[in-house]
């Protein structure tokens, strides 16, 4: 298989498998949410971008829960960890689980995450932990036209009526303080860091900003200063919007417990 | 029963075809890396196109029946994710085919960088013009754009190259 970590001789350290789980879970989530959009886009081909676009997260977090639960060793596989976890358990950064509001809202966040995942999976293409490694190089490819769809769309409406404008300026007003929590230092990524699996997201900033800054220029955009505010999804702290998400994700597992079709 | 060769399990994969895109074959595609054969036994290595594409698992379905069906007993579908699947891999005479079907054919995947704002000029698969425009990002399924004609004014899908 293309399980080559070479640190095999013990179980994966729990920072390990919290890593896993964090970009497992903010793919899950922010497909759940672009899932949203299925059958009520503004017109059809954006009601298919941005399906597609779901599509494409929840195969990789479908990847990464199989992975995360092989790391785990207690026998989850992707159902049960996508399922049968309580929010609190859910590790994803608190900007995929923020409500979609409108279609420019949605757009910037997905510009804002893409922008993220970029760097991250290309400096996890050199990951100690193959299958991870592995994940990564094929999830680039994906995030780079995620990236490009988001970014044509951010400039499109950041630049063009007065209501559309003044929409994406406010989205991105209120979106800007949770991507603080992209960079924020952490335990985790720092062990994740020194074990050669994987970057510690801290580090990920300058690449990060290289992409956005120019795009929300383009966009006539404003860039809201930084604030203290600081979000907490990674260490399984959510806002109340992911209870509901869950719900409905989790509906038919919890009715009608190991359902299968 | 007779043992197959993994010559033998290769034509049989040359005739499955892509459920999307059904003129050309899942080893056209490029998706099938490996085949190993034991008596009756046989071991298909595949690479899936996009994490999300829902075609993955008719795909091994389909590759497994047709096998099966050839004689074989035991079929293994191993999934292989690296190294990623590329439109580079996809044959030359499939990308023809592509374009007689109407989708046009992927131009070289680059691998790294690429200008955010770049839009590739894209021959019409019907009347060969290069006066097209993109419509969206994505077509009907994640490994497709929308194109318009300006020439002929035909819609048509573009490959796109990953």
């Amino acid at each position: 298989m293309t399980m080559t970590m070479t640190t095999t001789t013990a179980a994966a350290s729990a920072a390990h498998l919290e890593y896993v789980l964090r970009l497992a879970d903010s793919a899950l989530v922010l497909g759940q949410r672009l899932a949203e959009w299925c059958g009520h886009g503004p017109v059809i081909e954006e009601d298919i971008a941005l399906t597609n676009t779901a599509l494409d997260l929840i195969g990789q977090a479908r990847l990464l829960l199989t992975h995360a639960g092989t790391l785990e060793g207690r026998g989850r596989d992707e159902d049960a960890l996508a399922f049968l976890r309580h929010e609190h358990e859910y590790r994803n950064l608190t900007i995929c689980e923020l409500p979609n509001v409108d279609f420019g809202r949605t757009i910037l966040r997905n510009f804002l995450f893409a922008a993220f995942q970029a760097p991250l999976w290309e400096a996890l293409a050199s990951s100690r932990d193959g299958e991870l490694a592995a994940i990564a190089g094929k999830s680039a490819k994906e995030t780079r036209y995620h990236l490009r769809h988001a970014a044509d769309w951010t400039v499109r409406l950041g630049d063009g009526t007065d209501e559309s404008h003044a929409r994406m300026q406010r989205a991105l007003d209120d979106l800007w303080p949770y991507t603080a929590e992209f960079f924020a230092p952490d335990a985790v990524d720092d062990e994740v860091a020194a074990a050669g699996i994987g970057p510690a997201w801290s580090t990920l900033a300058p690449a990060w900003e290289r992409a956005v800054l120019p795009v929300l220029q383009e966009a006539t955009l404003t860039v809201p200063a930084r604030t203290p505010f600081l979000s907490h999804g990674r260490q399984g702290r959510h806002s109340e919007h992911l209870g509901h998400l869950l719900a409905v994700m989790q509906h038919l597992q919890r009715a009608y417990p190991g359902a299968k079709w | 029963m007779t043992a197959m060769t993994a010559e033998q399990a290769w034509q049989v994969l040359a005739r499955v075809a892509d459920p999307e895109i059904p003129v050309i074959s899942v080893t056209e595609l490029g998706i099938v890396r490996d085949v190993r054969t034991d008596g009756a036994a046989v071991e298909v290595v595949v690479t899936p196109t996009y994490s999300g594409c829902p075609a993955t698992e008719l795909i091994e379905a389909s590759i497994a029946a047709a096998l099966r069906e050839a004689g074989a007993r035991d079929v293994r579908i191993r999934t292989q994710l690296a190294p990623a699947w590329t439109t580079d891999w996809i044959a030359p005479e499939a990308l023809e085919k592509l374009r007689r079907y109407g989708i046009a054919p992927p131009a070289a995947a680059r691998d790294g960088e690429q200008p955010l704002a770049f839009v590739p000029r894209i021959a019409c698969p019907l009347c060969g013009s290069r006066d097209t425009e993109r419509l969206s990002q994505f077509g009907a399924t994640a490994c497709k754009a929308l194109y318009r004609c300006r020439d002929c004014r035909e819609p048509f899908e573009y490959f796109k190259p990953l």
